[in-house]
């Protein structure tokens, strides 16, 4: 089922607005004339009650679709694509429209399911996530975040800094070599191949990593 | 830890080109070899094996890293060798990297051997590719084999061979396995291999670097494809290079090197670097198998309890009660230095030069310099073989034998935190413990610290309130009998170091710094490395500082002579006075100039004659250990960080060192403190 893109702006706003923040029905105001809330209550996305909009449950999970999309783009272009930083949530916003028929997925597995957009927001969970409940452990996390004895392989590198991104190539921490966390504290002790490196807070939060156990 | 080595090994001259001509002519014509690699790999090992010297140092012109030169027989011809710093790539990123470069690239050395820790081949094989697409005429010595064959790793270098088209060695340099076989590859020409490429055909990387190397047509030491590859990835040596030797075509250059920079929203290092890491693990994939062992090792167990800080910090304090005060204070301060000083010198040496003095020299003044109260022989040469050569040897053997069980890098990621509040990283931790043996060797190796802001801090520290091996002999003994002084001295002597530590790291500019180490595997001490490593760093010391016993004696007569010296203790009164010690302290202060403990032994002269009560001890050791370093240590800050702050530093810990020592004396006196 297609909708339009302003439709879909819309029930990720009533979406956040009524899961995220709680606030209640949304005042309609100068929408009211909006093409677009008509489409949505065509499709039974949404129940007006005087000027005041409420989302359906077919609608809250519509809604609940998009914003993960919108999330997921973000995470894409942020991690990945490393488009800079205030270009991360204008493109997301064009890109998650076309973002349908389990592409979103597709991007979610590539992403390891990832649980928070890069502005910390949570990315509500789809199918692809729920398949992979009983391999909880298998997400990327930065090795700031690990815990002790975890393992994997590392994902990619985020840094925007030379410096940092060749020492980090130095110790060879590069997509695909194995690595397993030994101490987190006082310093973040780590095994990469062979080798074991030490580092601080800041270069463990530079390094990303799929892992593959707990 | 081997830059380390490097740079304390014995000053020995260089002999290749100060003989007669027909060696300069020679020379010119022999081959050369440099050994390349990570750090922590066996560089030097190899070294010492292919010349059998101990590292024999030399400046590298224009830098202040040191590279090791020597010279080998083989069969006949002589060969040189040259050990370079430690590098993880042709990218230099550090100070010593870029040496190791300078060195392939203007020094073009007939066989490049590249050594590797064989267990971490999948780590360092990328250098190897990079070294071949350079057009080096690489040997690759896959070094420390044992440990790799103890892990159950299976490498065939048979199989590299013929993958790579160089010559593969499997070696284990420290017990002299596949040494035979390396200098027999050695006699003969090292053909040039270009490798396996790392850029797949297909990446429009690989157009890019094939323009560059069209349009590059100056001689640049190495090959156009590492050019044009360097250049990609932002290496400014080689970009101003391209302007003077490629003028005509430099624009057309820069141009497609940015174009294709601002293409890509990564950096092409890391690219390029992916690749050939997928190369890499395609070749070792295909020959290497790693088993896997769920079983941690004991080492692997005692290294974790090393790093832990609940079981790291008893095992930190049995290392520091064994091996500092047990060893070195009580074996070496007190056992040692007893049978010199009093079995030795006080017994035979001296009575019988006095002797020898007063009977064939008529002239008093003359037998007061040699053998005076302070006579070159009676004080200088007795203080520094009897007091300082023991302590100072015990403490090295001591931090050789920790340095080489690999422990040092573990206290480094234990303090991080702790260091990073006073502006320095785990790193600092090498010259700190250093500094307790000599401040001096330790300001030097301070140039290991990563940026110019970290060097400048440790280097105040060391100055300040790290007390060298010499200085806490002596002012061990004379705390000895105030357990509670000793106490007083050591909390206060900790605070001074956070706190000017603190106060430093705000003050000055800079970017906090990042911190990163690599963990070596525990090994066990070898006693022959241990013992030239000891050797090599006691001779250092006792060129450095031998000549200042003798030259501060020769002073000290001088002045007494000509009464500059009664002077200058009158001088020194009025500030000995404030911080509440009786004014003969002047004198102990006075030689405190000199070197520190000379001056804590003055003091120790007039505990034993009553004038000192304990908590003026407390104050005079305190005031001490935080006062001005020795001559050698100044005449180093000075080289090392130039006259203005050297100067700048001896000002500061001079006044700050006389205030702390106010305030100490205030404290215990206003709190009704006996001592």
């Amino acid at each position: 089922m297609i909708i339009s893109e302003r439709a879909e702006e819309i029930l990720e706003t009533l979406w956040v607005r009524t899961e995220e923040t709680k606030k209640g029905p949304a005042d309609l105001g100068l929408a009211q004339t909006d093409p677009a809330i008509e489409e949505l209550r065509g499709l039974g996305f949404i129940r007006m009650d005087q000027d005041k909009i409420t989302l359906t449950p077919k609608g809250n999970s519509a809604g609940e679709k998009v914003v993960r999309r919108h999330r997921l783009a973000e995470r894409l272009f942020a991690d990945v694509l490393d488009v800079r930083k205030d270009l991360v949530h204008p493109v997301s916003c064009k890109f998650e429209h076309l973002l349908h028929g389990g592409i979103e997925d597709n991007i979610c597995i590539l992403l390891g399911h990832p649980t928070t957009c890069p502005h910390g927001r949570p990315i509500p969970p789809g199918e692809c996530c729920r398949k992979h409940g009983e391999n909880a452990g298998k997400i990327v996390s930065a090795l700031s975040a690990m815990k002790e004895k975890q393992k994997g392989k590392v994902a990619y590198i985020q840094t925007k800094d030379r410096g940092k991104l060749q020492k980090l190539m130095a110790m060879g921490v590069l997509p695909g070599m194995s690595i397993s966390l030994i101490q987190t504290y006082p310093s973040y002790v780590f095994q990469v191949g062979q080798s074991q490196f030490a580092v601080d807070k800041d270069l463990a939060a530079g390094i990303f990593v799929r892992t593959t156990s707990v | 830890m081997n830059l380390f080595s490097k740079l304390i090994a014995p000053f020995k001259p260089s002999g290749s080109c100060c003989g007669p001509k027909a060696e300069c002519t020679y020379a010119t014509a022999q081959r050369k070899v440099a050994i390349v690699g990570n750090p922590n790999v066996g560089k030097s090992v190899l070294f010492n094996c292919l010349t059998g010297a101990y590292a024999t140092v030399s400046n590298y012109p224009g830098t202040s890293v040191e590279v090791t030169r020597g010279k080998f027989n083989l069969h006949g011809a002589e060969i040189e060798v040259v050990d370079t710093p430690g590098m993880y790539s042709l990218l230099p990123v550090t100070e010593e990297e870029r040496v190791a470069r300078n060195i392939l690239v203007q020094e073009k050395p007939d066989v490049v051997m590249h050594v590797v820790d064989a267990k971490n081949l999948e780590r360092m094989l990328p250098f190897t590719l990079q070294l071949l697409e350079a057009g080096l005429p690489v040997i690759l010595v896959l070094n420390i084999m044992d440990e790799a064959e103890k892990l159950g790793m299976r490498i065939d270098p048979l199989y590299l061979e013929n993958s790579l088209k160089i010559p593969v060695l499997a070696t284990v340099l420290t017990t002299g396995r596949g040494l035979d076989e390396l200098k027999m590859r050695l006699s003969a020409p090292v053909s040039i291999s270009e490798g396996p490429l790392s850029i797949p055909p297909d990446d429009p990387l690989e157009k890019q670097v094939q323009v560059l190397e069209n349009l590059l047509q100056g001689n640049y030491g190495l090959a156009k494809r590492a050019i044009g590859l360097l250049l990609l990835q932002g290496d400014e040596e080689i970009a101003s290079l391209v302007k003077t030797r490629d003028a005509k075509n430099a624009e057309a250059i820069m141009v497609l090197v940015r174009s294709a920079q601002s293409e890509d929203s990564q950096p092409l290092t890391y690219r390029i670097a992916l690749h050939r890491q997928v190369q890499t693990n395609r070749i070792v994939g295909e020959m290497m198998s790693i088993p896997s062992r769920p079983e941690l090792p004991l080492r692997e167990k005692l290294s974790r309890m090393m790093i832990n800080p609940l079981t790291g910090l008893p095992i930190l304090i049995l290392i520091l009660y064994y091996g500092i005060y047990q060893f070195v204070g009580k074996f070496g301060a007190g056992f040692l230095v007893d049978a010199i000083e009093n079995g030795f010198f006080e017994k035979v040496v001296n009575p019988w030069i006095t002797q020898l003095f007063t009977a064939w020299v008529p002239w008093k003044l003359i037998q007061e310099l040699f053998v005076g109260d302070y006579g070159i022989i009676t004080l200088g040469v007795r203080y520094a073989v009897a007091l300082i050569l023991p302590i100072v040897t015990t403490f090295f053997i001591a931090f050789a034998v920790i340095e080489d069980t690999g422990y040092l890098p573990r206290l480094g990621l234990l303090i991080d935190r702790l260091f990073k509040k006073i502006g320095l990283t785990g790193r600092a931790v090498i010259p700190m413990v250093l500094g307790l043996g000599c401040d001096t060797m330790a300001t030097m190796v301070t140039r290991t610290l990563p940026t110019k802001r970290e060097r400048l801090i440790s280097t105040i520290l060391l100055a300040l309130a790290v007390p060298c091996s010499a200085q806490l002999g002596v002012i061990l003994a004379l705390l000895a009998g105030h357990p509670t002084g000793l106490w007083v001295w050591l909390v206060v002597l900790c605070l001074v170091f956070l706190m000017v530590g603190f106060l430093s790291s705000r003050v000055l500019p800079g970017e906090p710094p990042l911190f990163y180490m690599e963990v070596p595997p525990l090994r066990l001490p070898k006693l022959s490395n241990v013992l030239v490593k000891t050797y090599s760093r006691v001779k250092w010391y006792f060129a450095e500082i031998f000549p200042m016993f003798i030259a501060a004696s020769f002073l000290i007569w001088l002045g007494r002579l000509t009464g500059i010296f009664d002077m200058l203790a009158k001088l020194l009164e009025s500030p000995v006075r404030w911080i509440g010690l009786p004014p003969q302290a002047s004198v102990a202060f006075l030689f405190g100039f000199f070197r520190r403990d000379y001056g804590v032994a003055g003091l120790y002269d007039l505990k034993s004659a009553g004038l000192l009560n304990g908590n003026q001890i407390v104050v005079a050791s305190v005031t001490l250990t935080l006062f001005l370093p020795c001559i050698a240590q100044f005449l180093m800050n000075v080289k090392e960080r130039g006259w203005k702050t050297g100067v700048a530093i001896s000002v500061f810990v001079l006044l700050f060192s006389v205030s702390v020592g106010y305030l100490v004396n205030l404290c215990l006196n206003g709190l009704g403190v006996m001592l």
